[in-house]
């Protein structure tokens, strides 16, 4: 009974540490974005807030809450209040099986996995709860009763599909590697340097581009078209309800860089690992950990924003292009690649630098193969037409 | 086992309003509802792999392309006509079968057998001895499903691939 309370307070407060750090990483989100936006854009940026404008956020936050919230008169109402409490809902929900961390030391033989829960279904969770997120924006564009909304939802619904598709069959590949769909398991076989991305280069690609593509951010923001849709599927949301939407949108940036993390680049392993575990102890190395997989996530959402003031937005056809005739395929031949790989470490008889080295160059082979089919098309055409 | 009953009892209205409902939408939001009960009650069979697969599959693509399709149409103009006598009794013949083929399962079912706590096995719905049984026991059936979704998928895309001028089927 001690041990189960202990574990259970120790539980809990872990659980409301991540849900802080999250929401905590997404408001600095919103200001840091700006931050590389106007220094990419030669600007200034938020610096009236505090001290360099740190406190830009909570300004944001008070704004929000100030402003009118308005209902759209032929809405339906109870619909277009839920939706966009279902986005941050699912948003937050799938940090619950990312691994953040290796077990804490609680003293007197008690243990606390530095993970919400450890289900053997790990990975199959958090694409469930992915492919649950366009829920939010699906009713609330329809629940807004707006041409505008609407069609936002629509286009959120299709392109969610359309790159769920590409990034579960960029997920088998990892699962091959690894043998198992638990995400702790997954962590537990990249330790020591053995990171997936050594692996899998094709595979993370693909991964990177879906998860542009499931956090509806620039080049695939499609759903919220400005120049297009108005607002897209937010137009009629005002207040704290479009708080909610754009808020959701940095905490799916953040667990999806956690999740990229977790499955390509060692989750809470860090250089170094077993010398912090030798002179300091486990519970110092687990909480370095933790440091390690919220940095690599950090990371991510840098290079999120990155891409955000870098490229242009696609065409709609264009993103639908791409996600079927490109991502699809590309996925598919790196199950392949992945099967053919591992037979050099399947069978003991070459080394782990065999299937690395095989990987890249598969990945090598097959980016010359096209190149040269597409140009040899490419010819063809311009014979064609002349 | 009180929460089965609560869990149960929340199935069951959910589908209830399903029917019930008048807005399609609705129907569709409370199905996906339904379906996450359904998932409950997989999780409380210990088969937490169904849950995840039944949520993946249905309550976040089959379901999203309903209501896609659903949003489409313009519900003022087509609005389903109120069902005629005909289309009632079919109903209620189809639903009453339904209902005695499934009290005559219930019925022959032996609960009595196997399904005691001494050789009650904790793995039994976990993803890997489901993968065993599906694909050492199973290989032939499981197989057979899949060519026949791949028949089903190059139809779907016959049927959708209709070129300007010409038929293709």
């Amino acid at each position: 009974m001690e041990i189960t309370s202990t574990l259970f307070t120790a539980k809990a407060i872990y659980v409301g540490v991540i849900f802080a750090i999250t929401l905590g990483v997404a408001a600095y989100s919103t200001y840091f974005e700006r931050i590389i936006a106007a220094f990419m854009q030669d600007r200034v940026g938020p610096d009236r807030a505090g001290p360099f404008g740190i406190l830009q956020p909570l300004a944001d936050a008070v704004k929000m809450f100030m402003k009118e919230d308005f209902i759209p008169s032929q809405s339906s109402k109870w619909l277009f209040i839920v939706a966009p409490c279902l986005s941050m809902l699912t948003a937050l929900m799938t940090s619950a099986v990312v691994p953040f961390g290796d077990k804490l030391d609680l003293g007197g033989d008690v243990f606390l996995d530095l993970q919400g829960i450890d289900v053997n279904i790990g990975i199959l969770w958090v694409f469930g709860i992915v492919s649950l997120g366009v829920y939010g924006i699906l009713i609330g564009g329809w629940a807004s009763n707006n041409k505008y909304s609407l069609l936002g939802a629509i286009r959120a619904a299709s392109q969610n599909i359309s790159y769920e598709l590409a990034m579960g069959l960029s997920i088998i590949a990892i699962l091959m590697l690894s043998g198992s769909l638990s995400t702790k398991t997954i962590v537990e076989t990249q330790q020591n340097g053995h990171w997936n991305i050594l692996y899998q280069p094709l595979g993370f690609v693909i991964f990177i581009v879906c998860a542009f593509a499931e956090c509806n951010r620039t080049p695939f923001d499609l759903p919220e078209c400005e120049t297009e849709l108005i607002g897209g599927y937010h137009t009629e949301y005002s207040s704290m309800k479009l708080g909610f939407y754009l808020f959701s949108e940095y905490i799916n940036m953040f667990i999806s860089g956690a999740v990229m993390a977790t499955l390509y680049f060692g989750g809470y392993d860090y250089p170094g690992y077993e010398f912090v575990l030798d002179k300091f102890g486990m519970n110092i190395a687990a909480l370095l950990g933790v440091g390690a997989l919220i940095g690599k996530a950090l990371i991510f959402v840098f290079i999120f924003m990155w891409v955000r003031w870098t490229l242009p937005r696609f065409r709609y056809d264009q993103l639908m292009g791409l996600g079927w005739t490109g991502l699809i395929p590309l996925s598919m031949f790196n199950v392949v690649l992945t099967g053919a790989t591992m037979l050099f470490t399947v069978n003991g008889e070459g080394s782990n630098w065999m299937t690395v080295l095989l990987s890249w160059a598969g990945v090598a082979v097959m980016l010359v193969v096209t190149a040269f089919y597409s140009q040899s098309q490419y010819k063809k055409k311009k014979l064609a037409t002349a | 086992m009180n929460f089965w009953y609560f869990l149960t009892a929340l199935t069951l209205l959910s589908a209830l309003m399903v029917v019930l409902s008048k807005n399609p939408i609705h129907s569709v939001l409370y199905l996906v509802f339904t379906f996450f009960c359904i998932s409950g009650h997989y999780v409380l069979l210990n088969a937490q792999f169904l849950m995840a697969v039944n949520i993946v599959v249905y309550a976040g693509a089959i379901m999203v392309l309903f209501l896609f399709v659903i949003m489409m149409m313009d519900l003022r103009k087509n609005m389903p006509d109120s069902k005629n006598t005909l289309t009632k009794l079919a109903g209620a013949i189809l639903g009453g079968t339904l209902l005695v083929i499934m009290v005559a399962a219930t019925r022959k079912m032996d609960l009595s057998g196997d399904a005691t706590i001494a050789n009650y096995s904790s793995q039994t719905g976990m993803v890997e001895s489901l993968g065993k049984i599906l694909y050492r026991d199973y290989v032939l059936p499981f197989e057979l499903v899949s060519v026949l979704f791949f028949v089903a998928m190059v139809g779907a895309v016959m049927l959708g691939k209709r070129e300007a001028g010409e038929r293709n089927f």
